[in-house]
């Protein structure tokens, strides 16, 4: 890859970075409600698969999905408005942190039950095929989705079915609190099971772009082609704990010292730098355009209480009764 | 399969109720490539009930598709294919085994378009085969349609007859919004007039399907021949009641209910449902909220007692409302 295909690469994760750690200080000075579920470390797979898909193809990623929000083409103003509840979010402040979804671009949602959006990304493969579109779904989802019964059965009806789908998963060892090794059978959750639906399953360095976008982009071409759903398994690491509520006190101090090293915004920054292309410009750019953009969502009105029962229907109201 | 429904309407013979419901589908295949079907031998098979009898040869495997047992899978696949332009016709074989997919209908399908501001819209159905009556054992007989009662953001319709199976189906698949769709067992095998090309019953409009001025019974799907049967009896007693089939408990025909009951001030559930948590609670509710002064009586439900369903037909019987339990309350309230 070279530097002008990697430059546009690293900013996206510069800025999913940037608007992370915005996320973190908002919620710090209590602008933010609820929880957030930070995926700061997480940025090289949202960006790298996003970088392999057709426009048209369909994400489906879990509650900490801020970086697929982004990646896709949501903006940080819109993103972090709906963090702070106000009426401009992207989902107008009824979804919040965990449900950001922009249909316009192929995202479909965040969802917050551990591993209830696979078999939807399977669904919405099936939809592309009846259509024949040639579109691909993709679900991002968590180590600990693996252990959950939707994962098996959306692998073994995508596989039956042969559908156009990818399940992504970002392995970043631990499920919430719990080192993932210790509560699953197998030392690779995701790919390790591919093989018991007859799906390829295959490992890769979460946190290097180039090497992600490879990998999915190979799967993809697959799928278009008709061969079939893929197994992918991103290796990363949280850089801040479960949510908001978990200083990850649990984690070994070597091992966290060890992922920060391998740091995906610093592998493409070194990458980049190699190839003599310098990323000053773009930090600088990344650095405005969140500035602006919690200025932004600060600035926007709270929604209209009225709202709250609105949208129920596809009529946009909520009556349930004559 | 044959269109059958230019068949019955040049023979006029009446439908069994199961086909009622494969012809309903099949009508709105027809009408619109998007919809699509899905479930445990609803393909070749034709379904465990024969509710899906000619689909697959009709429609083909492209359209008709057999699923492995996977509820989750099922209903989950349904959801992402309704949120990417299908009309997908879900099939959860007993209702009783909506458990196995509740997250889908409690947690996700009722709540996706909510809680991404409108942007997501999930036009599927959901059927299944519900109630007791069989001998099927507790596993298998429940009437679970108060589970999605529960639930912001379902519609659910039960029809009682032929016709309404057609014409509730329709609209269920035309709907932009998810339903959950009770097909009663115990009336699979009835019969009914057909119904005529294009019949469609919008969704939350219920029926008077008797008149009467002393009372009104208000009941659901296998309940509603229940409760015309006991107005039938209470009319040699002199007891006039008026029937209502109520088709769908979302929306809720409150206004039908209360219409009715503004002309004979008492009212009687009769819901095979548990007592405990069930819609009469909800509909008994709405009534004494805003037709308070127009009772002459205390309200009263008729429901399952609160136990898993025996197998055993006389346990059973015990548990069901039946015509004499309907008689009895009636009868009581009559007197007040």
């Amino acid at each position: 890859m070279d530097a002008a295909e990697l430059l546009p690469l690293y900013e996206q994760m510069a800025l999913i970075r940037r608007t992370e750690r915005a996320a973190h200080d908002l919620f710090m000075s209590g602008l933010v409600k609820g929880t957030t579920h930070l995926a700061a470390g997480h940025e090289a797979i949202a960006v790298g698969a996003s970088a392999a898909l057709r426009p048209d193809d369909y994400v489906f990623a879990t509650y900490r999905g801020h970086h697929h929000a982004l990646a896709r083409g949501a903006t940080p103003e819109e993103c972090l408005a709906e963090l702070m509840s106000r009426a401009t979010g992207l989902c107008r402040a009824k979804g919040g942190s965990m449900h950001l979804t922009k249909a316009s671009v192929g995202m479909l949602g965040s969802y917050a039950i551990v591993g209830a959006h696979l078999p939807m990304a399977v669904g919405a493969a099936w939809s592309a095929r009846l259509r024949g579109t040639e579109q691909i779904a993709v679900a991002f989802f968590g180590d600990g989705a693996t252990n959950i019964g939707a994962f098996h059965e959306a692998l073994n009806l995508a596989a039956v079915w042969k559908l156009p789908v990818l399940f992504v998963c970002e392995n970043n060892l631990y499920m919430e609190y719990t080192p993932i090794a210790e509560v699953t059978a197998v030392a690779r959750p995701a790919a390790d099971r591919a093989s018991a639906y007859g799906i390829p399953g295959e490992v890769v360095d979460g946190n290097d772009v180039v090497l992600v976008r490879e990998a999915v982009a190979g799967l993809a071409d697959r799928a278009r082609a008709g061969e079939g759903p893929g197994v992918l398994e991103a290796l990363t690491y949280r850089h801040f704990g479960h949510s908001r509520a978990d200083p990850a006190t649990y984690r070994p101090a070597e091992e966290v010292e060890r992922w920060l090293k391998h740091d995906p915004l610093d592998l493409a920054r070194a990458r980049l730098e190699a190839l003599g292309a310098d990323t000053t410009d773009v930090d600088a750019r990344v650095e405005k355009t969140v500035a602006a953009a919690v200025e932004a969502a600060r600035n926007a009105p709270a929604p209209d209480p009225g709202e709250a029962l609105t949208d129920v229907w596809a009529d946009g109201g909520a009556a349930w009764r004559t | 399969m044959a269109d059958m429904t230019g068949e019955r309407m040049t023979t006029g013979r009446p439908l069994t109720y199961r086909e009622a419901v494969a012809e309903g589908i099949a009508r709105e295949m027809r009408r619109d490539p998007t919809v699509v079907c899905l479930g445990e031998d609803i393909g070749a098979a034709g379904g465990v009930f024969k509710t899906t009898a000619g689909l697959h040869k009709e429609f083909g495997p492209e359209r008709v598709w057999d699923t492995p047992i996977s509820e989750q899978a099922i209903v989950g696949a349904a959801m992402g294919a309704a949120m990417t332009g299908m009309r997908p016709v879900a099939e959860i074989m007993f209702s009783d085994f909506l458990a196995c997919c509740w997250d889908y209908l409690a947690n996700e399908i009722p709540k996706v378009r909510y809680m991404t501001g409108g942007q997501v819209t999930v036009p599927l159905v959901v059927r299944t085969a519900n109630g007791g009556g069989l001998g099927f054992g507790a596993q298998h007989s429940q009437a679970t349609e108060n589970w999605a009662f529960t639930v912001p953001g379902l519609k659910i319709a039960a029809p009682a007859t032929p016709a309404d199976a057609i014409g509730m189906m329709a609209a269920a698949i035309r709907s932009d919004d998810p339903v959950v769709f009770f097909e009663h067992k115990g009336l699979l095998a009835t019969k009914g007039p057909p119904a005529p090309p294009g019949h469609l019953v919008e969704l939350g409009r219920a029926a008077v399907v008797r008149e009467g001025g002393d009372i009104t019974l208000v009941a659901l799907a296998s309940m509603v021949p229940v409760a015309l049967t006991a107005a039938e009896r209470l009319a040699t007693e002199g007891i006039s009641a008026e029937v209502i089939d109520l088709r769908c408990l979302v929306p809720l025909d409150t206004r039908a209910v209360l219409a009715s009951v503004a002309k004979t001030s008492r009212l009687v559930t009769v819901e095979e449902n548990p007592y405990q948590g069930g819609w009469g609670g909800t509909l008994v509710s709405v009534v004494v909220d805003e037709g308070f002064g127009l009772l002459d009586a205390p309200v009263c439900r008729v429901a399952g007692e609160c136990v898993p369903l025996p197998f055993a037909d006389a346990l059973e019987e015990r548990v069901i409302p039946t015509v004499d339990k309907v008689v009895a309350r009636v009868r009581d309230l009559a007197a007040y």
